[in-house]
């Protein structure tokens, strides 16, 4: 008997019982969507990370006060207020014979505040920081221009904003924000009306970075937000930009060296600082990513098995009921290699349309999630590849000939004189 | 020339340790084109010697030469390729598959062989036994005599040496089994052997030769005197 012509029979047989056969494959399809999906997820959150660190720029280092594990969260999140780094250990870090391999540094305090042009206001985060700032993060101007070493020195009243709130405030009007004076204020500022800045700078949306949206901000000198904002004199973070991924230990070591001299560090345990190594912080984004892709898949391999064992359960049961089908066959000239066949058939046919449609079902899925994503603003990638395809056909048809073997087997040794008296 | 020619041929049922002889020592020969009734009372073991003639299972003891060889010497494949090509069934209870279509029931025995146009054979099968018009109903939407007939078909497609029907007409109502009986007659003309298989003398008549079989023992073998011709139906005709 050839192939097609089985396939076609199977079809036909499948196709009288499409309801019974939907939730035959429904474990198989959910399995198989599932690792598509995990898959999918897997890429997407690769992307996005891989795309956090470029955004950033990559061989950046970032000093913040406060003593914490490395790889633990930083002592602010406790709400603690370290004031231990200040702008002059900012100053020391840029001395080229003692950290040669910093190619900038930039000084960074960071709040919330209250922007206000004419008579629109909105609350958004500022980023003070000094003219190495560009230097050190990667950011594009897409009109205007960054404040430069002496605007930050004399702390001049400007500021560069970010496309959320240059959207936001200047949107409804047709003025062009460069030149614009815009007040800020913030719940440590007392001076009335806010500080007056005068925009001189829009930045190109850049997106989420290490899941801080970083267009809804703007970027005033660092006076600015120490003295007027905040009403403080230290900083939240130095960021170090390393000239080469190979000089990061070193860079790292000679950081330490300047800090320690300058806190007076003798022992371990007095050290008030953290070093993070963005590239480190990758490293556990991916860690954590391929745990969760690991548990998935574990569940995804548990639907598969579960829906297997579905698709052996009632092909044992239809084996029950097509006992009389079984003898008939035999009668006819049905051999018991053609009965093992056809049964057999029946299950990779059935697990191949389960796998078929999960794979459909698996890539919409995955397609909703990257919409959620990129209008949630995360840098995410719809990526269906080639290998999860085929890895889904061959598991689909892998569980097909594994769970219907043994009821493929049952059925072919059946005795067909007594299939044929069975009621 | 001789079709088949079984000698002592006995069968025993072996079940849990008891054993239940059903057939002793039968001995007959059938010619081909020859219509033979094989007629006994329920459990006189006369299905289970269709079966064996048919190659549905194997005698305990004895001898079955099929076309001069001997079918003990063939393993099952063979078996099941002698039942594909050399015989066709027709059962009391038809067997038709469920939630298929008639020509798809026709069609079934020829997945097993090597023959080619499956459609066509199916077709002329169909109409041979007046149901060309019903092709593509399925087999819950025709009468009980309809689907008799397409059991008949169904055993005629791949053209084989002998029919064996087991009680045909036992589910049908007269007139329907008288349709029935006519075609196997009509096929008996045209050269194919008959072996039926019945408890009713008067469904027996309608054969060229009775053999009665009693306790698994042949009882009588002789030809039928007064021979009953089953009348065409309006049915075919239409």
């Amino acid at each position: 008997m050839n192939l097609f012509v089985s396939i076609k029979f199977v079809l036909k047989i499948l196709f009288a019982k499409k309801g019974r056969s939907f939730l035959t494959i429904l474990g198989i399809m959910i399995g198989v969507a599932g690792v598509i999906i995990i898959i999918a997820l897997g890429a997407g959150a690769k992307a996005l990370v891989l795309g956090q660190v470029t955004k950033l720029g990559s061989n950046l280092l970032s000093v913040q006060p406060g003593k914490s594990n490395e790889k633990g969260p930083p002592a602010q999140m406790f709400g603690i207020v370290v004031t231990t780094l200040v702008n002059s250990d900012a100053q020391a870090l840029r001395s080229t014979n003692q950290v040669p391999h910093a190619s900038a540094v930039n000084a960074n305090v960071l709040g919330k505040t209250t922007v206000t042009w004419r008579n629109k206001s909105i609350d958004t985060n500022f980023t003070a920081t000094d003219a190495y700032y560009p230097k050190v993060v990667h950011v594009e101007m897409s009109a205007g221009r960054f404040f430069n070493a002496q605007e930050n020195k004399s702390a001049a009243n400007v500021a560069v904003l970010g496309s959320t709130v240059v959207k936001e405030l200047f949107s409804h009007s047709a003025v062009n924000p460069i030149g614009q004076v815009i007040r800020v204020k913030s719940a440590n500022s007392n001076i009335a009306g806010g500080v007056p800045l005068r925009v001189i700078g829009t930045v190109v949306s850049r997106g989420t970075a290490f899941f801080q949206d970083q267009d809804d901000q703007i970027i005033i000198p660092l006076k600015i937000g120490q003295q007027q904002l905040l009403g403080i004199h230290y900083l939240r973070t130095i960021n170090i930009k390393v000239d080469s991924s190979a000089n990061i230990q070193q860079t790292i070591q000679d950081i330490k060296n300047v800090l320690n001299r300058r806190h007076h560090i003798q022992t371990a345990s007095e050290i008030d600082y953290t070093i993070r190594n963005m590239a480190s912080a990758v490293a556990l984004l991916s860690t954590i990513t391929n745990a969760l892709s690991l548990f998935l898949t574990a569940m995804a391999a548990i639907s598969l098995l579960v829906g297997g064992i579905g698709i052996m359960n009632i092909m044992m049961a239809t084996i029950g009921e097509r006992t009389r089908e079984v003898g008939l066959r035999k009668a006819l000239g049905a051999t018991n290699h053609t009965i093992l066949k056809q049964f057999l058939l029946e299950a990779v046919i059935l697990t191949t349309l389960g796998g078929l449609i999960g794979i459909i079902v698996g890539a919409l899925v995955s397609y909703g999630l990257f919409l959620l994503m990129i209008h949630l603003g995360y840098d995410w990638a719809f990526v269906i590849s080639p290998l999860s395809i085929i890895l889904a056909i061959g598991v689909s048809i892998l569980s097909g000939v594994l769970f219907g073997l043994y009821p493929a087997l049952k059925a072919a040794r059946l005795d067909p004189i007594e299939a044929l008296r069975y009621e | 020339m001789s079709l088949i020619k079984i000698s002592n041929l006995s069968k025993t049922y072996q079940s849990n340790g008891l054993s239940t002889p059903v057939l002793h020592q039968v001995s007959f020969e059938i010619n081909e084109q020859e219509f033979v009734t094989i007629m006994g009372p329920s459990g006189s073991g006369k299905t289970t010697l269709m079966h064996i003639l048919g190659f549905l299972e194997r005698q305990s003891t004895g001898d079955y030469k099929f076309k001069g060889k001997n079918v003990e010497n063939f393993d099952d494949n063979y078996l099941a390729k002698l039942r594909n090509e050399e015989v066709g069934f027709v059962f009391q209870a038809f067997n038709l598959l469920p939630r298929t279509t008639v020509l798809d029931n026709v069609k079934l025995p020829l997945l097993y062989s090597k023959k080619k146009n499956h459609d066509l054979l199916a077709r002329k099968a169909l109409e041979s036994v007046g149901l060309g018009s019903r092709l593509n109903y399925y087999t819950n939407q025709i009468s009980g005599g309809e689907k008799q007939r397409v059991a008949i078909a169904r055993a005629l497609v791949t053209n084989p040496a002998v029919i064996f029907a087991d009680e045909p007409t036992g589910n049908l109502d007269s007139k329907s089994g008288n349709t029935v009986l006519y075609l196997l007659q009509q096929l008996n003309k045209q050269g194919r052997t008959i072996i039926l298989v019945t408890h009713e003398a008067e469904t027996a008549n309608h054969a060229k030769r009775i053999i009665k079989i009693k306790d698994g023992a042949i009882i009588s073998d002789q030809a039928v005197h007064k021979r009953v011709f089953a009348t065409a139906n309006t049915e075919l005709i239409k």
